[in-house]
């Protein structure tokens, strides 16, 4: 999978899915590039305006905290994010992330040194994350997990390994 | 000697096809019930881009249209449309249109909840269903697209946190306060990935609708199922509703689980979630006299009837502040035809409540009582993160029945029990 580089946006601890992608939305906004419009609006409105492709969340604990709205990971994707590091992430929103091709990676001593607007690259293949706060490894992530995000996400995914099988 | 087993691993094992399993496996499962929402239609549409034509059991999704009920814009309405003609066109047995009531009433009071059973759902109170002693998580729309496609999806067992309750509820004081004192205890993180298993006296006395109340909220301490054994008061609940026989599953005594937190009720106070997080909680006292603008008494937290009952009576001959605005939400139509029958409907609008449809309503902020900048909103629902209730600036505490009941007649945030008769 490619490297990741950018600038960082820097958050705090349970940063929940209401602020990420807000509920009035979850039913009128079906259009990926739509969502990323409202991407962490009640939060930070400052993001949608700045963000870039590439650039990474670097956030505390329990990041994604709260609804099950895939919404959120989805947002951030098409946001421009290209990887998400934190000390801990709610459950939900870490499935949501990997179905979504999204980077989510739990690496709390990243999180904590890490400040915001810092040019950052992260190699996913090697576990590494270079920072002008120190270089930080991380385990690989499963192989099933990296077989998910190297095909852009949980749907295309399983659509390659049904059409492989021959279909249903 | 194959080792002990908690409940969680039991069911998680069976559903994998496997002896036994540890907690940090990762397993492929099927679950007995995909249960989806309004968000069906997002799904349906991802459903689609798998290239399968046919869902893989008609049987096993579980569709209640709860969310935006009646459709409030023609976004929304578009949206049912979608579903029904899904419904339709797949056959699916067990679709719930709308006014039926909230998915986490309607799942377990029309029988689809079997105590050991392994319930999915793509939205995070489905947790709630482990208080019939099902293993019951929240999983996303792509993943519920591709259990409709294969039957299957992956998960990690669990670690399980116990917590023991001791002691009796004084008057006034219920489960909703106790898993707020809780969640305020552990914190948002406290169980992250964790089962929590319910356990004790407190519990063995809670009725079903309490043990609900429960589960629904483990997931605001960021865990991934909530769970109280099966005993008599579950196979009572579930009389009628569920083929009997049905056998319970149990956890091994010696099971080793990460930790058992203690909790004794008898000197619980009521408890409020402040603004803007869910363990952001203090004893009711310390924002005693805080000015709301509007009350809500519903959701799949606490829209049941015994939660009805005791915000009827609370506001018996009784009226809501000038100023308030209560909003009523049984959580079912069948809860909303016992509670008119109850009387308690007429004891509720003749003090001023505003009645609506069974549903979600006004929690997530997509009608029926969305707020405006500056006000206060005191809810019985699950979540108050900033926005939530449809406006960034205002604010919302979370309470139970009874304190949300005496805030309205009050005007502001009071003790349920300096209303009680003495």
């Amino acid at each position: 999978m490619k490297t990741i580089r950018g600038k960082t946006w820097k958050y705090g601890d349970d940063v929940n899915t209401d602020v990420i992608f807000p509920g009035k939305y979850t039913y009128t906004i079906s259009d990926p590039q739509e969502m990323a419009q409202h991407a962490l609006e009640d939060l930070d409105p400052d993001f949608i305006r700045r963000v870039k492709p590439g650039d990474v969340i670097v956030a505390g604990k329990n990041f994604g905290c709260g609804s099950s709205r895939e919404q959120a990971a989805t947002c951030l994707k098409y946001a421009g994010v290209g990887a998400i590091i934190a000390a801990s992430f709610a459950r939900i929103f870490y499935r949501n992330a990997i179905n979504q091709g999204l980077p989510a990676l739990s690496v709390p001593e990243a999180a904590a040194a890490i400040a915001a607007g810092q040019e950052v690259t992260v190699d996913l293949s090697a576990g590494k994350i270079i920072s002008p706060g120190g270089t930080f490894s991380f385990p690989p992530l499963p192989e099933f997990v990296m077989g998910i995000m190297e095909d852009g996400g949980l749907i295309p995914h399983v659509k390659k390994s049904l059409a492989g099988k021959g279909g249903r | 000697m194959p080792i002990p087993q908690t409940i969680s691993q039991k069911i998680l094992a069976k559903k994998a096809g496997l002896e036994t399993v540890s907690p940090g496996q990762i397993v492929t499962v099927s679950p007995d019930v995909i249960l989806t929402h309004d968000n069906s239609a997002a799904i349906s549409g991802k459903f689609a881009q798998l290239g399968v034509d046919r869902v893989w059991d008609a049987e096993r999704p579980v569709i209640v249209l709860d969310h935006v009920v009646p459709a409030a814009n023609e976004k929304t309405a578009t949206n049912h449309q979608i579903i029904r003609e899904f419904v339709r066109r797949q056959g699916i047995r067990h679709f719930y249109d709308i006014g039926v009531g909230i998915c986490h009433q309607v799942v377990p009071q029309e029988g689809h909840v079997v105590p050991g059973s392994l319930i999915l759902g793509s939205d995070s109170h489905t947790t709630t269903y482990g208080a019939l002693g099902a293993f019951a998580a929240g999983i996303g729309r792509s993943e519920a697209a591709v259990i409709w496609a294969t039957g299957k999806i992956w998960l990690m067992v669990p670690e399980t946190i116990v917590i023991e309750v001791d002691g009796t509820f004084q008057p006034g004081v219920c489960p909703k306060d106790l898993i707020l004192h809780i969640i305020g205890d552990v914190g948002a993180d406290g169980a992250l990935y964790r089962a929590v298993e319910f356990r004790g006296p407190a519990i063995d006395e809670m009725d079903i609708s309490g043990r609900m109340t429960l589960c629904n909220m483990s997931v605001e301490m960021g865990a991934k199922a909530g769970i109280v054994a099966a005993d008599e008061k579950t196979r009572q609940w579930l009389r009628g509703r569920v083929e009997e026989p049905w056998k319970t599953v149990a956890g091994d005594p010696d099971a080793a689980v990460e930790r058992t937190i203690h909790y004794d009720v008898a000197g619980l106070e009521p408890q409020v979630a402040c603004p803007h997080t869910v363990d952001n909680v203090t004893p009711v006292g310390e924002v005693a006299g805080t000015i709301i603008h509007q009350a809500l008494v519903g959701t799949c937290t606490n829209g049941r009837l015994d939660d009805l009952r005791e915000a009827a009576a609370v506001l018996q001959g009784c009226r809501v502040a000038t100023g308030v605005r209560l909003l009523v939400l049984p959580a079912s139509a069948r809860i909303y035809r016992q509670a008119m029958a109850e009387g308690i409907l007429e004891t509720l609008a003749a003090a001023g409540a505003v009645i609506l449809n069974p549903g979600c309503g006004p929690c997530l902020g997509a009608h029926q009582g969305v707020l405006a900048p500056g006000e206060v909103c005191i809810s019985t629902a699950n979540r108050n993160f900033k926005g939530r209730m449809g406006c960034k600036e205002a604010s919302v505490f979370l309470a139970s029945p009874a304190t949300v009941a005496a805030s309205a007649v009050a005007g502001t945030i009071v003790d349920p029990r300096d209303r009680l008769a003495p």
